[in-house]
């Protein structure tokens, strides 16, 4: 036990996503990833590419411990997820922002409330969440609108409400699934816009999407992956077709 | 600190909002709360004024002793120290033979008594004993009457005894059963309700526990909601009952107005002493467990 720990390789100082080896399965059917390895430095912009089914979603869920591995090691921001306490996991997701494709807002509460809920959640005075909201809501280009129903917005400005909430607490690392699954290709580029601005704050982008133009037009790094394996791993990538695999 | 304070209006300000988020699931828990603790405050009312009576009436329960011919004063007096000192004996009144008479004068002849010159109830000094425990009335008899030197007759009041206090264990045991069976039934209710506001919102409970909510910052809203719903589940019923308490009192006094030396009603305030706090903390204990355990089940936090 002793020697496998002191063999295993020490992850580098600017290493903010690390899996060795991480196996995630199901209670039925063969696994959802298998043996995948995956390195993220600080900073990166990540697209994650794959048909349907590739395991995606479950790469998503483990990075912010929804789920456990089944074998192998996750760490995020210096927490090993595998070992980490129950007590521990709302601090650490308090680092991540997390955007769906289906929005996730309160549609019982206006915009100003939904971002606000997320500085209440990491217990800030109201004082600094009087002036934390506004800002963050003028970044999104939503100042005007804080007063709406979420039912009264687009799409396009629903997901700019998720994603004020997921920026508004300033996390170190941004998991979005599918953002632009539900969206027109112009509030989809809208939307890319944003988050390339807050990756060049120094946000780091973990992002998985089917938008082929939008992979191209960015030349970041696009992991693609095929039946919960990594098949392949390129900086400035492309979105590359099932067949060819 | 100021993040505690926040925090802590920030979860009470939930729970408020909550309880206008899901109309229909609040009103239906207060109403639960408020029919069972309306019963409780019902039956409360009837045992504390029951027992009261019950009180006054044992109160009054007393046995009569008569001596024989020729017994003195001295002997009488002696015999009532010696019976002071049982127990059971709250209070033994000597009543003289003359004491006898002129009561009796002024109770049923009035003017008429003048008549006669020399008292007709010679040998009616007797001793008149209050009991502490009226159940233990027919040993005291036996005791007495074991005195055949002295004693002639021991007059006891039969309705008392086994009848009265026997009346009164069988309420109290009755209204604590069914006063149970409510409670079981209202947290049964309540953490159906409870369970319905967490489905409601279980999505919002998910998007929490995604930013970073500890488990308290999930669980309080639905306690301090439990908690709210307990209140005012406990004072409807508080209000409601203490305007009808004194509309069913004055009903039956002059309605009954036949019972009314025997039944002797308490002031609301009375009763309300004890009824409220019993009533705020029935009702503030299982709004709190009810959604306690509850969120602890159903939220897996
Ligand atoms: N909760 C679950 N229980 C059992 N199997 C699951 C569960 N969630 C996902 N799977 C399976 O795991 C595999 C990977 O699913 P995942 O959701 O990660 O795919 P994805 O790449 O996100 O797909 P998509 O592009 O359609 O969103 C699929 O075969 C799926 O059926
Ligand atoms: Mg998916």
């Amino acid at each position: 036990m002793e020697k496998a720990r002191r063999k295993r390789r020490r992850i580098p100082s600017d290493e903010i996503i690390t899996l060795e080896n991480v196996t995630k399965s199901y209670t039925t059917g063969s696994p959802a990833l298998d043996g995948v390895s995956l390195h993220i430095k600080k900073g990166e912009f990540v697209f994650i590419v794959g048909d349907s089914g590739s395991g995606k979603s479950t790469l998503i869920k483990l990075l912010l411990r929804e789920l456990t591995a089944t074998e192998g090691e996750i760490t995020v921001m210096g927490y090993n997820l595998n070992h980490i306490r129950h007590r521990k996991i709302p601090k650490f997701r308090r680092n991540l922002g997390i955007v769906f494709q289906d929005f996730r807002l309160l549609p019982d509460r206006n915009v100003y409330e939904n971002v606000a809920f997320a500085q209440h959640i990491i217990q800030k005075p109201g004082s600094e969440i009087r002036r934390n909201v506004p800002k963050i809501l003028a970044t999104v280009g939503l100042a005007g609108k804080y007063k709406n129903k979420i039912t009264q917005l687009s799409g396009g400005e629903q997901q700019r409400v998720a994603l004020a909430r997921a920026l508004v607490n300033k996390p170190s690392i941004l998991l979005a699934d599918e953002p632009t699954g539900n969206l027109d290709p112009n509030t989809s580029w809208e939307i890319m816009k944003l988050l390339e601005k807050i990756n060049e704050n120094g946000t780091t982008i973990v992002m998985v999407t089917h938008n082929r133009e939008i992979v191209n037009a960015m030349q970041k790094r696009v992991i693609t992956m095929k039946k919960g394996v990594i098949v392949d791993d390129a900086e400035k990538g492309v979105y590359i077709d099932d067949e060819d695999y | 600190m100021m993040r505690i304070i926040s925090t802590f209006f920030y979860t009470i300000g939930q729970g408020f909002r909550n309880l206008t988020r899901n109309r229909w699931y609040t009103l239906a828990s207060i109403a639960t709360i408020a029919a069972c603790l309306f019963l409780l405050g019902t039956f409360y009312s009837i045992i504390v004024n029951f027992s009261n009576i019950v009180k006054t009436a044992e109160e009054g329960v007393s046995v009569t002793v008569f001596f024989k011919e020729g017994t003195t004063e001295e002997q009488i007096l002696a015999f009532q120290a010696e019976i002071q000192n049982r127990t059971e004996v709250s209070k033994v009144e000597y009543v003289s033979a003359e004491a006898a008479w002129e009561s009796f004068k002024t109770d049923y002849l009035g003017e008429y008594a003048d008549g006669f010159t020399e008292n007709p109830l010679q040998d009616s000094a007797n001793l008149q004993i209050y009991m502490t425990d009226v159940s233990l009335q027919p040993s005291l008899v036996t005791y007495l009457e074991s005195h055949q030197t002295l004693v002639r007759e021991v007059r006891r009041s039969e309705i008392t005894a086994s009848t009265l206090s026997g009346m009164n264990k069988l309420i109290a045991l009755i209204s604590v059963g069914i006063i149970l069976i409510l409670l079981c039934v209202s947290v049964f209710l309540i953490s159906n309700t409870v369970t319905i506001g967490i489905s409601v919102r279980k999505s919002e409970i998910t998007i929490a526990k995604y930013i970073g909510a500890t488990d308290y910052f999930v669980r309080a809203p639905f306690v301090i909601e439990g908690i709210l719903i307990g209140i005012i589940g406990s004072i409807i019923p508080l209000i409601v009952i203490y305007f009808l308490y004194s509309k069913v009192v004055t009903y039956i006094t002059t309605h009954y107005s036949i019972l009314s030396n025997l039944l002797t009603f308490l002031p609301v305030q009375h009763i309300y002493e004890s009824l409220v706090p019993i009533s705020v903390l029935i009702g503030v204990g299982i709004g709190f467990f009810g959604s306690a355990f509850t969120v602890r089940r159903h939220l897996g936090v």
